[in-house]
């Protein structure tokens, strides 16, 4: 089977300006994967589906991966110039010192495919893309059309992350219920308190039921569906 | 999940890859069904939202959701190990191979060796399983058919002998929680292994009387010869595994393509179909189940001695390092796969099961068009599904 590199070059072949990436996998697995471009996914994968030496007729797996924002403490050496005084002389003197600065990785939802191919018998070939952020901009292209065993499982992600398959002919949610709002599988989900809703609320639970009020309203309101 | 009045929505669906809708021909009214979520062929609480013209089925939407527990969420908030025991509840019927696919992810993340006598152990567990699945499958076929009670009970006869066994290996017939990574948590006694081989030397006559009574069957041939047609490049497409995708004659058995654990020492077949309906898809699994003996004879006689777990696998303060990776198994109902994430912590980042079950069922509608509704119930029945799997 052809390693990710010969794939990546394939691809940016047939399908010009495709954007595709590499993201290294650092475990003994060894099963890197490409990111590819929103915008040119869905000729990517027609030509991974139809290319005689890849043909990867079988998509596996498909499912999503939430990545929120998160602050990375870094350790950076800076080199200022700092006026001193050296022997009663003021000069101003290079110095180097280490900082701490922050740095925030903006959050995105993240779909993952793996493909393999029945008629030669390879595989995994790690497909991977990104919504550009969790709130609004959460639409992707649909595979389905390309491999229709995305159908549901692009209707799991869709309900559980919410990221939003644009061209999937049915996308309603899978698991949880037309009426319910927010997706569970998100890492900032707050899951209900179920003790609000016994017929016989008393002190303890109607604590309960106000905290857990509290906390929803502090949570950041997840948009049903947004930008679709 | 509300899908009333589905029939007069636009199908948006035309265009890719299914087979045409069948429009009603206008005379009499059509009739909408729910079949289920109590519905005793569903095999659990699983909904089939059927659109009727007169028998025949027009309109097919399966609704799941039921037995929803969001499985994943809860392992990503516990140890690798604490999700060991959880998996065994995914597909009731074949804990083991539930476990093996867990097992098998890990191993790939971290790079986990196994000792030859837990390679063998798990293939010795796995084929049991899959004899225990086969059988009570066909047996729960044969029940939908309307032959209630007794050709299930021939399979559970055997299920039993083979639960019994799991029971004195692991302490429990269903949940067993047996392997570990790196290897399975206690080791076989000489003793259990003969009662294995004595098991295993029973099961060729049980197989040869299970076929004698339904293969040749007059009413069982009727009700499913040419019934329920799975297209071999639709079953790939739709990512359909196991032996529904062989019985639509493909060759992919991930134990060959694979070879995974040790399987590339075992001699055994691939049964394929040729007809690629629910009559294949039964006879494919008698066929897969004697292969299984073979494999079984093969084991028992070769397996070695020696520690069943790596000593020095991790099992306290278990860490995999940053990375991913995809395991999978051929399981008896399908390609049964884990997808981990390691950010390096004790927990994995994300956990994700691929249910052969659940993605199986996506060619649902495609099978049952046209169809009456009594077939409906056979050809759900032949995909195999258990719900503790499709809904996780």
């Amino acid at each position: 089977m052809k390693t990710v590199e010969e794939i990546e070059a394939a691809i940016e072949a047939a399908v010009p300006g495709a954007g595709v990436e590499i993201v290294s996998n650092p475990s003994v697995s060894l099963q890197h994967s490409l990111r590819l471009a929103p915008s040119h996914a869905f000729a990517v994968a027609t030509f991974l589906r139809d290319d005689a030496e890849l043909s990867l007729d079988f998509l596996s797996n498909a499912t999503g991966v939430d990545w929120p924002e998160k602050e990375i403490a870094e350790k950076v050496k800076v080199t200022r110039t700092v006026t001193k005084t050296v022997e009663g002389v003021e000069q101003q003197v290079e110095e180097t010192v280490e900082e701490t600065k922050k740095r925030v990785v903006p959050g995105c939802l993240e779909a993952v495919y793996h493909l393999f191919s029945v008629a030669k018998g390879h595989g995994p070939v790690v497909i991977r893309m990104k919504t550009a952020n969790r709130t609004d901009q959460v639409n992707l292209p649909s595979l389905t059309p390309v491999w229709r065993s995305a159908e549901f499982q692009e209707r799991e992600i869709f309900d559980l992350f919410g990221i939003v398959f644009t061209g999937h002919p049915d996308l309603r949610r899978l698991l949880m219920w037309d009426e319910f709002k927010d997706h569970p599988m998100r890492r900032d989900y707050v899951e209900p308190d179920d003790f609000e809703y016994e017929p016989t609320a008393h002190d303890e639970v109607l604590k309960r039921a106000e905290a857990h009020r509290a906390r929803l309203a502090a949570a950041t309101p997840v948009q049903e569906g947004a930008g679709a | 999940m509300s899908t009333s009045g589905f029939v007069q929505e636009k199908d948006k669906r035309e265009g890719w890859n299914r087979p045409p809708l069948i429009e009603p021909d206008g005379e009499g009214e059509l009739l909408e069904v729910a079949m289920g979520p109590h519905h005793p062929s569903t095999h659990g609480v699983f909904r089939m939202d059927v659109a009727l013209d007169g028998e025949r089925v027009i309109r097919l939407k399966p609704v799941f959701g039921y037995l929803h527990r969001n499985h994943e969420k809860l392992a990503e908030g516990m140890t690798y190990l604490g999700s060991m025991p959880f998996t065994d509840r995914l597909d009731y019927m074949c804990p083991l191979t539930n476990n093996w696919a867990y097992a098998l992810a890990v191993e790939k993340l971290t790079g986990q060796a196994v000792p030859e006598r837990a390679e063998y152990l798990r293939v010795i567990l796995g084929e049991l399983t899959r004899v225990v699945n086969h059988a009570s499958a066909i047996g729960f076929l044969i029940q939908e058919m309307g032959a209630s009670g007794t050709p299930l009970m021939y399979a559970f006869k055997e299920r039993e002998k083979i639960l019994d066994l799991f029971e004195a290996l692991t302490g429990a017939r269903m949940m067993v929680n047996y392997l570990r990574f790196g290897g399975c948590r206690v080791d076989a006694t000489p003793a259990w292994l003969d009662a294995v081989r004595k098991v295993v030397t029973g099961l060729p006559q049980f197989a040869d009387e299970f076929e004698r009574l339904l293969r040749g069957n007059e009413i069982l041939m009727a009700r499913t010869q040419g019934v329920g047609i799975l297209r071999p490049e639709l079953a790939v497409n739709a990512g359909v595994t196991g032996p529904m995708l062989r019985a639509s004659g493909i060759n992919y058995d991930i134990r060959k393509v694979d070879g995974y654990g040790i399987y590339n020492r075992f001699n055994f077949r691939v049964p394929l179909g040729d007809h690629w309906d629910v009559y294949d898809r039964f006879l494919i699994r008698l066929l897969e189940m004697r292969e299984s003996f073979g494999i079984l004879g093969q084991a028992l006689k070769d397996i070695p001695g020696g520690p069943v777990i790596d000593p020095k696998a991790k099992l306290r303060g278990f860490r995999p390092k940053p990375g991913e990776a995809y395991g999978r198994i051929e399981a008896p109902k399908g390609e049964l796969g884990f997808y981990l994430i390691s950010d390096g912590g004790p927990n994995p980042y994300r956990y994700r099961i691929r249910p052969p079950s659940l993605i199986n069922l996506t060619v649902l509608e495609d099978m049952c068009l046209g169809m009456n509704v009594a077939d409906v119930v056979l050809i759900f029945g032949s995909v195999d599904i258990v719900l503790g799997e499709v809904d996780r």
